[in-house]
């Protein structure tokens, strides 16, 4: 499987990036950005989950096999959100006959 | 199909490598990791689903009250969420770090660092504890104790403010139950380290932990901005 | 617990032949038919094929020496038992009564009855299921012996695969959706309140994402089995191998598209509606692969009818009809006109009793002699399989009549005018029940000291009976 491991400078050079990300999403929340506030912490939600997934996580170094399985999981979960929510927003798109 | 049926697996366990910590089902020691890891992060996206339950709700819900989410989300301790958020980095770093411990060999490396992720991971607790205390004495707790002002209110309507905090309640109860298994987990891979039960060939219980611990820290990476940080905090 | 289902369905069907209700309180028929769905289809349908047969032949047919995790296996079983104690104690101690689906608000702000410890049942026995499927999948990929590709593995394998996909992916959000549903209960506050702004639709969403692919565990298994069924007994080789294969897979991925089909009354939106209603056709369209297949593998083969053929041929014709009755209630029309009435219970009856129950049937007798070493009468197990497709279509038929003449389901009362199919109905069933006890208890458990020559003699007979070296020489 992972022949190559991640050595312990890339561990630490996550980890920092890690703080600086975290830090970072707080100091955002205080500057007015409107709508771009919850896109930028979202953004970096996401930039830290693949951060930890890769390289804590080791899926920068393993088979495809493992992947599938992640993207598997954020395709379906896509799934369930994005039916749900079908329902939900479209619901007031036509109104129901009647007084 | 001839050259499958000279190795056909009736005949593959006389060239087994065999290792004690090898179980009896697998044929060598990688495969038997190769599972181990395959598995946990099938159970992986088990959880993913059984988070994104919640999650869907989340979004849900968000959108249909969202000056509600916001009030509530101010009502939150951003400094306390963020000190969360730091430790529990740090214990994911810990917890990488004992992998690679693991893996090389190192006992007394290995143990410290599984020491450090727990301790991490009990302050987390600890931490999350305290904000609940708070949210009681403010009288916040949807279900048991929900009298809020009208401050904490911020002018949104009553009803959206305790949908948030059902959420919170929920979302952070159930990151922090998968906390507690994970302290146990690690809490086993800690005895058995200290026992010499793992070594650099069978480490493979660590990682597939490390894994898990992972996972939750993940899950929560998103439970703070989604939370806490609702709407911004500018004034 | 298929037998506690069983009775419950009985005492149904008895309850049913007056029209004012003939037996019982209408309070206990809204328990009994509780009863009868909880634990029919988290307690039987949806662990008996993998765990029963899954368990004993996935190993075996992939030439590995056991399942991945053995303990973990074991620990399923624990699991299960467990959360079975937990709907039995359920049970006992005063019922419930929402109904299997355990809508919202009704089950968290209106009963008195036991949900909490229903739910927790279920919840419970739902880990077990997460933790076979898990096992298998892992399994398939990770163990095969060599020279065992994808392409090579038996049919069963495939459709054991598609449905631990679902298995894995799905049940976590049941898990969920009843977690949520017990806190509210306990706190008496929830995100399914209306009173707080909560929307029950939002369960019956969670609830369905995991539900609607639950069907499809319960009947790929059994789709599995009729393959391996069809191709032994026609002493021919799949016809569309890879079709079948595939097909099993593109049912585990479709499957979660169509869930909105059970809200088409649940105020979701119309346009919500139209998408499930079009993707719930195109769900159609990979098991119409598989009957097409079977029906051409059988086609010029040298077919003996043994027992476990006969479940087989039988599960064809009933999946067939099920399926073909479930198009009229995927489309919005006359899925609106039929929605809640005894169309929709003979329509799943016909999937779940005649597809996946028969294929369990038929698979337990085919493997019967494999997993004991004993083997069963033939004639009387024949005799069984025919009387129980009988019985079945007594039972069931009716209730497609009933339901199309708008009879609605789970009420313990009825218009005299549906009286004459009603008693049919009943008849069936109790008739159903008692033969399928008979074909049970005869074919299976009293019948089993054949002699040893008997069993090698059945090895020639045929081929490939979860031996991983014959399976892929086919």
């Amino acid at each position: 499987m992972n022949e190559e491991n991640p050595s312990v400078e890339t561990y630490i050079v996550v980890f920092v990036a890690l703080l600086i990300l975290a830090a970072l999403t707080t100091g955002i929340a205080y500057i007015n950005l409107g709508t771009l506030n919850t896109v930028v912490a979202l953004a970096i939600a996401a930039v830290k989950m693949s951060l930890v997934g890769l390289f804590f996580m080791h899926l920068w170094y393993s088979r495809g096999l493992t992947r599938i399985v992640v993207l598997a999981g954020f395709f379906w979960l896509a799934l369930m959100v994005l039916f749900t929510l079908a329902d939900v927003f479209s619901r007031s798109w036509i109104k129901p006959p009647g007084p | 199909m001839s050259e499958s049926a000279a190795s056909s697996p009736l005949a593959a366990p006389s060239a087994r490598h065999l290792s004690p910590a090898l179980h009896h089902q697998f044929e060598d020691i990688e495969q038997q990791r190769d599972a181990g890891n395959f598995g946990m992060w099938v159970f992986l996206a088990t959880e993913m689903l059984f988070f994104g339950g919640v999650f869907t709700g989340y979004i849900m819900y968000r959108s249909l009250y969202y000056p509600g989410f916001a009030a509530g989300s101010h009502g939150l301790e951003v400094n306390l969420g963020a000190a969360m958020t730091f430790v529990l980095l740090a214990s994911s770093f810990t917890m990488a770090m004992a992998v690679h411990a693991a893996r090389a060999g190192r006992r007394g490396m290995l143990l410290g660092l599984l020491f450090a992720t727990i301790l991490l991971g009990i302050a987390f607790l600890g931490m999350k504890f305290t904000e609940y205390s708070h949210k009681w004495h403010e009288q916040m707790v949807p279900g048991l104790n929900f009298h809020p002002s009208l401050t904490e209110l911020r002018g949104a309507p009553e009803h959206a403010v305790e949908l948030f905090l059902c959420f919170y309640f929920f979302m952070t109860g159930l990151h922090a139950l998968h906390m507690i298994i994970g302290i146990g987990l690690l809490s086993v891979m800690a005895i058995l380290a200290w026992r010499g039960r793992i070594s650099c060939e069978h480490y493979n219980r660590v990682e597939v932990s490390g894994l898990y611990w992972h996972f939750v820290d993940i899950i929560w990476i998103y439970l703070f901005p989604l939370l806490y940080l609702i709407g911004g905090r500018y004034k | 617990m298929f037998f506690i289902g069983g009775a419950a369905a009985v005492m149904m069907r008895l309850h049913l032949i007056e029209p004012a209700g003939a037996l019982v309180q209408p309070e206990t028929y809204n328990k009994l038919f509780t009863m009868h769905g909880v634990v029919m289809v988290f307690f039987f349908l949806i662990p008996s094929i993998p765990a029963t047969l899954g368990n004993f032949l996935v190993p075996m047919m992939i030439g590995a020496r056991d399942l991945a995790f053995p303990r973990l296996n074991l620990l399923s079983w624990y699991v299960y038992i467990t959360g079975a104690a937990f709907t039995l104690y359920a049970l006992i101690s005063g019922g419930v009564d929402t109904g299997w689906t355990f809508y919202t608000p009704l089950s968290s702000h209106y009963l008195n009855t036991h949900v909490i410890t229903t739910a927790l049942g279920v919840f419970i026995t739902g880990f077990s299921s997460i933790l076979t499927g898990l096992n298998f999948i892992v399994t398939i990929h990770k163990m095969r012996a060599p020279g065992m590709t994808w392409k090579r593995m038996p049919l069963f394998l495939w459709s054991i695969y598609a449905a631990s996909v679902i298995f894995v992916l799905a049940t976590p959000v049941l898990a969920i959706a009843l977690f949520l549903v017990g806190l509210e209960r306990i706190f008496h506050v929830g995100i399914f309140d209306p009173a707080i702004g909560g929307d029950p639709v939002l369960f019956q969403h969670l609830f369905w994402f995991y539900s609607h692919p639950a069907v499809y565990i319960m009947i790929l298994p059994g789709m599995g089995v009729v393959s391996e069924l069809v191709t032994c007994f026609s002493k021919k080789k799949p016809f569309g191998y890879i079709f079948i294969a595939y097909s099993s897979l593109a049912i585990a991925v479709f499957s979660f598209l169509v869930w909105g089909h059970h809200l088409f009354v649940s105020s979701q939106s119309v346009y919500a509606g139209f998408i499930s209603s079009a993707l719930s056709f195109a769900l159609a369209i990979p098991s119409a692969i598989k009957v097409f297949n079977w029906t051409a593998t059988l086609y010029k083969g040298s077919i003996s009818y043994q027992a476990p053929m006969l479940y087989a041929l039988g599960f064809i014709g009933l999946f067939t009809m099920g399926g073909l009755t479930g198009l009229f209630l995927a489309s919005l029309a006359t899925g609106v006109h039929l929605h809640d009435t005894y169309f929709v219970i003979a329509h799943f009856h016909y999937i779940m009793v005649g597809g996946a129950v028969m294929a369990y049937l038929g698979g337990i007798h085919f493997w019967w002699p494999k997993i004991t070493g004993r083997l069963y009468h033939d004639g009387w197990a024949r005799f069984a399989a025919l009387v129980i497709f009988v019985g079945f279509n007594l039972t069931f038929f009716p209730q497609y009549m009933l339901g199309y003449l708008g009879m609605p389901r789970r009420y313990a009362v009825y218009p005299a005018e549906f009286q004459v199919l009603d008693v049919m109905s009943s008849a069936g069933a109790s008739h159903t029940r008692r033969r399928l006890l008979d074909s049970i208890r005869l074919s299976s458990l009293v019948h089993p000291l054949w002699t040893r020559s008997r069993i090698e003699s059945l090895e020639r007979e045929r081929p490939g009976m979860g031996d991983a070296i014959a399976a892929s020489h086919r």
